[in-house]
């Protein structure tokens, strides 16, 4: 790939122009998009900086493709600002923003082979026929479908496809790759794949990828900034670890899996403790830091951070721990109502008397050296200390 | 037991194409059997069908310098026609695909594009008259306007008016493949072309022309196969004047020269088969079907 990635950058195209040199900065600047009466996307700020792997999560409807679709230029902001580099780029037709956009259904043209599709782009700068099918073919070299150049779309498999989309895509030598949910078509094996592939790419490229997506793991295993969206509005922007360590909302939270949210009312404080109270009457300690009764908290729990026991005692007080660790513990009590074995882990859900859900991952190990059965009565706990609080 | 199942599963296949097979025996194949056949019988004035082999028929049609006419004329109507439909039909499908956003609309418009088809062919045709004749709307509203000073002549019963009939009629044949064809469009393909610095009438003559061309190939063969064999039109509008192949036709049955009909009608039918072919050559029409 070493030797491709230099002829990428030293094949000449004539006619070409690059809005910035490679890699550009994109930034939002409340950005709003309305359809009629409904806000799609409400005042947005976000930056992305030259270089970035950035994915735009959230689930469906949340605005994460309008917003791209708005920093491609096939769809117009209703109000606010997009910067890419040093140019506002709001009112500019898609082909002088520098970016480039790969669609979900790969938009290949039926009518064309590979090579002219991937060429369709300098036909149009009214590059010769001979130099614009060799500049396609290094392209599709790029991306290991040199062998498919004169295939018509319909008859390569989808992974291919998308190769081809790709190398279209970038033949343009954007400085920004737009990619509206790349690997939703792909099944599962060939997903995890690309997923690698677009990740290399990006860093021999050097600019910047916009990756929309659904998929909370895909979003982890590729982004340097994630963006969790959710009605239009961005929760969280940050790196994939914080975004996950550290949720900022309840939304973030429960959409990024593997956290149990409670959220509830203070109605008690005890020696730097404030007892919390949900709908469903289960109660919980979280460190006090200023609250007073009555308000309201929210907290999240990592399901890999509770520890389950067939024990009946009750842990809803502030207790020390048995084990001799230091800090308090907290704890409700439940049945467990199903059990998934995930090979690394074992997924227990319990359902805590007054009927909120716990989800609890355990490693197979510890599973096994003393398994549960759906119905038994358990009781889980967790360190006060490994709470995340979040926003309310 | 498995030839025996086969066999059955034959026997039902048979019995489910039978219908339809009848039908076409009995309406398609038998008649035009019976016009291959009255193509080579002779005929006399009062006696107008004498069963024989002879090929003096199709000696006359090529022969005889008329037969050269008709066919100029109905081949320059056929493609005007088909020029002023194709480039109607492509643009009202455009704009029915792609700036219609709601499909109910769509719908709307479509069956707007149909109403013509609520009467009959002849009184659309008949409908005209009033429009384009000496006395009619069009000339008195030149006249007063004062565009011209008199009555224009060529309006009615005249090659301009045939085609003006024709394109009335035939439009919506162009429309509804092309339609069709277009609708398969994926919307995505046209912002593909648009990201890759398409201007309007690149991504049309690139993108959407190719795409359509089964569509269009479709909806040639109906409006060149309608427009060769009509006479209906010609009848009402070129008043009597205008000799296409259709009207030569029914000229000749209308005087009990059937067999000289015949050979006529073999021969159009031919010339509309190979043009037929060559349109197929030109698309793929089976994957539209």
């Amino acid at each position: 790939m070493q030797v491709n990635g230099t002829a990428l950058k030293a094949a000449p195209v004539a006619g070409m122009q690059l809005v910035d040199t490679l890699g550009a900065d994109i930034e939002l600047v409340a950005v709003t998009k309305q359809f009629g009466a409904t806000m799609a996307v409400d005042a947005i700020d976000v930056r992305i900086p030259a270089g970035t792997y950035c994915c735009l999560l959230g689930p469906s409807g949340c605005g994460k493709t309008t917003t791209l679709r708005m920093i491609a230029g096939h769809e117009q902001a209703t109000s606010g600002d997009i910067l890419i580099g040093k140019q506002n780029v709001t009112g500019l037709p898609p082909t002088q923003r520098g970016t480039a956009m790969m669609f979900q259904s790969y938009a290949l043209f039926p009518h064309l082979s590979c090579v002219d599709n991937v060429a369709f782009s300098l036909r149009m700068r009214g590059i010769s026929k001979r130099e614009r099918r060799e500049t396609a073919r290094e392209f599709l070299r790029l991306v290991h479908m040199d062998e498919y150049g004169e295939r018509m779309p319909s008859q390569l498999s989808g992974g291919q496809q998308q190769r081809v989309a790709l190398a279209r895509a970038l033949v343009t030598r954007p400085s920004v790759l737009l990619l509206d949910e790349p690997l939703s078509a792909l099944d599962p094996f060939l997903r995890v794949r690309m997923r690698e592939e677009l990740k290399r790419l990006q860093a021999e490229l050097g600019i910047s990828f916009v990756h929309v997506t659904h998929s909370q793991e895909e979003a982890m295993a590729l982004a340097d900034l994630v963006v969790v969206m959710n009605e239009g509005r961005i929760e969280q922007a940050a790196a994939a670890r914080e975004v996950f360590e550290r949720p900022t909302t309840t939304f973030v939270a429960s959409f990024m899996g593997d956290h149990n949210v409670f959220r509830g009312a203070v109605t008690g404080i005890e020696s730097g403790y404030a007892t919390v109270s949900t709908d469903d009457r289960v109660s919980f300690a979280m460190p006090a830091a200023g609250r007073n009764v009555g308000d309201v908290a929210a907290v999240a729990i990592r399901s890999d951070r509770i520890a389950l026991s067939r024990a009946d005692a009750r842990l809803n007080a502030v207790g020390e721990h048995d084990d001799g660790v230091s800090g308090a513990v907290s704890g409700v009590a439940g049945t467990v109502a199903s059990i998934e074995y995930l090979g690394l882990w074992v997924k227990v859900r319990i359902e805590i008397d007054g009927g909120n859900d716990l989800t609890v991952a355990l490693p197979d190990r510890q599973f096994f050296d003393a398994p549960m059965d759906v119905g038994e009565q358990v009781s889980a706990a967790w360190d006060v200390d490994d709470l995340h609080v979040l926003e309310t | 037991m498995k030839v025996v199942a086969g066999k059955l599963a034959n026997g039902a296949a048979y019995l489910q194409v039978a219908p339809l097979a009848l039908v076409f025996a009995i309406f398609f194949v038998l008649p035009i059997g019976l016009v291959v056949v009255v193509s080579f019988f002779d005929y006399q004035t009062y006696d107008i069908l004498i069963p024989d082999f002879t090929f003096q028929n199709y000696i006359d049609v090529f022969t005889q310098s008329v037969t050269y006419q008709t066919y100029w004329i109905t081949v320059r109507f056929c493609l005007t026609v088909w020029a002023i439909t194709f480039v109607l039909g492509f643009t009202i499908a455009y704009y029915l695909t792609f700036h219609v956003r709601t499909l109910t609309m769509q719908i709307v418009l479509f069956l707007l594009c149909t109403i013509p088809f609520w009467t009959s062919i002849v009184i659309r045709m008949i409908s005209w008259i009033p429009l384009l004749g000496r006395n009619g709307v069009v000339n008195s509203a030149l006249i007063n306007l004062g565009i011209v000073p008199e009555p224009l002549e060529w309006l009615l019963y005249s090659e301009f008016a045939v085609i003006i009939g024709y394109v009335h009629l035939y439009t919506l044949f162009m429309i509804v493949p092309i339609f069709n064809s277009m609708m398969r469009i994926d919307k995505s393909l046209l912002e593909a072309a648009e990201d890759a610095g398409a201007s309007g009438w690149q991504t049309v003559w690139l993108v959407v022309l190719p795409l359509c061309k089964p569509g269009i190939a479709i909806g040639s063969i109906f409006v060149i196969a309608m427009v060769m064999g009509d006479f209906v039109t010609v009848n009402v509008l070129g008043g009597g004047q205008i000799a296409s192949v259709g009207k030569a036709i029914a000229t000749e049955l209308s005087y009990l020269q059937f067999p000289p009909a015949a050979a006529n009608a073999m021969v159009l039918l031919g010339v509309v088969v190979l043009l037929i072919m060559l349109l197929m050559r030109f698309a793929d029409v089976r994957r539209e079907l």
